[in-house]
């Protein structure tokens, strides 16, 4: 009997230690940060409208030069509880004393100055694959922007997602800086397309279902997802059934600068944003994300029929 | 006798029924048209927002007061009556939740279209500012009254 309680104790142990250490965020490599060159704001401006910051972390309804204040505030609601997303701006409330090393491991790595694990609402998982020097750059111009003191409220996450640790056992299955999809041949407006998408852009993160324990499922890359808020889809880009296989690569374009599908109709929910972002991105810009859209493999609707 | 009354009561009747199908005729159906017309007010001045077409006065001041003048028709009680987010409908619960804010949305939209023929622009630039300020519209209305099914 007494043998038995001492395995089961020793078992606890030596499960609670795995999963503490399988659970333990890791940084990136030094050499990898040091090799980046001093960050440059203007090119850093450009990173800022590629990766959609202001979508969430401008103030709720903030349009104009208003969406240049970080101040947070930007409600997520999920399955997993709300996230609330924080203050970014350059001040003691925001992340004013972050260097760019900080702001490259919480970008790629998901690990917060202080070692903690940031919940994948922040995308991460998408950033993972960008350039480091895309950063420096985005950390010089995250300078230039206005201070908020604005203090965001906390999450309010249902059990078990309150405890921020086990996600270092997600990330161990989904953060990884692979491209998602293998495309043969790929031209230089492709690969650019690619990196901006499944990079800075983080356009899977809703564009694609996602499988049981919240990671996306790369088999049906882009092929549209209910919506992680809860009401409605996300539409399919690819050029399967149901997705947009009749719109062309200057369709895909007009649509991402002016917010108007090749019918007429406009873009909204969450994508009214995105075109805000995307109306600063330069053309070529858009052309590659275009062009990379018309070259990943076509899926049939990644959620059920709704009606 | 009797048949002579009935056939009187047939013109009247038949008044009456029209009137009914004006009065309930479906505001989903009807809102949908309407939103429609203006992707097709829209449709007529994108080659030339696009370049592909030079810029035409004509075309793009037609394009302007048809705007305007189905952006004069949204009313939301009529065409947004409560309990109109059931159904083959993409409309958000939204609109009844905050419906103040719906209507002010409509007021600024319907302002932002009469300032836009007024402007009555006659250069593609002057075009291209009048119009962002219209098309500016549909998109912050979408992003929250909006929710996309399939």
């Amino acid at each position: 009997m007494r043998k038995l309680a001492m395995l089961l104790i020793v078992l606890l142990l030596v499960a609670g230690g795995g999963f503490w250490l399988l659970s333990a965020p890791t940084r990136l490599e030094p050499q990898l940060l040091a090799a980046a060159q001093p960050g440059d704001a203007t090119r850093g401006e450009a990173v800022f409208w590629q990766g959609g910051c202001a979508s969430c972390h401008a103030a709720p309804g903030a349009s104009g030069d208003a969406r240049r204040v970080l101040a947070g505030g930007v409600q997520l609601v999920t399955d997993f509880g709300t996230f609330v997303a924080p203050n970014i701006s350059p001040s003691p409330q925001g992340i004013g004393g972050w260097s760019f090393e900080d702001l490259a491991n919480a970008m790629m790595k998901g690990v917060a100055p202080d070692g903690r694990h940031f919940y994948p609402a922040f995308p991460y998982a998408s950033y993972a694959r960008m350039q480091v020097q895309d950063i420096a750059d985005l950390h010089a111009f995250l300078q230039t922007l206005p201070p908020s003191d604005h203090v965001a409220e906390p999450h309010r996450l249902k059990f078990p997602y309150t405890l921020r640790r086990g996600i270092g056992l997600w990330k161990r299955l989904y953060l990884s800086s692979q491209p998602a999809v293998t495309l043969a041949g790929a031209d230089e407006a492709v690969k650019r397309g690619q990196y901006l998408v499944e990079g800075p852009g983080h356009c899977g993160e809703c564009h694609t279902p996602r499988d049981g324990f919240g990671g996306l499922d790369t088999s049906r890359w882009m092929a549209g997802a209910p919506s992680p808020e809860g009401k409605g889809v996300i539409p399919n880009i690819t050029g399967g059934e149901g997705g947009i296989d009749s719109w062309s690569a200057q369709d895909i374009a007009y649509a991402l600068e002016s917010g108007f599908t090749p019918d007429f109709d406009s873009l909204g929910g969450s994508m009214a944003d995105v075109v805000q972002n995307m109306s600063h991105v330069s053309a070529a810009d858009r052309e590659a994300i275009a062009a990379y859209l018309k070259a990943i493999p076509a899926h049939p609707n990644g959620y059920p029929a709704t009606r | 006798m009797q048949s002579s009354r009935l056939i009187a009561l047939i013109p009247a009747l038949a008044l009456a029924l029209s009137a009914a199908s004006a009065a309930t005729a479906d505001p989903i159906t009807e809102r949908q048209a309407l939103m429609k017309d203006q992707g097709r007010a829209v449709g007529t001045v994108t080659p030339i927002m696009k370049g592909e077409k030079p810029f035409d006065a004509a075309i793009v001041q037609s394009a302007l007061k048809k705007l305007n003048d189905d952006a004069q028709k949204i009313d939301a009680a009529t065409l947004f009556p409560a309990g109109t987010d059931k159904g083959d409908t993409t409309a958000s619960p939204k609109i009844w939740e905050d419906n103040a804010g719906f209507v002010a949305a409509i007021e600024k939209y319907k302002a932002d279209t009469a300032a836009a023929v007024a402007a009555d622009p006659k250069d593609l630039e002057s075009f291209k500012t009048a119009f962002s300020q219209v098309s500016k519209n549909c998109g912050t209305c979408h992003q929250t009254y909006r929710i996309k099914k399939d």
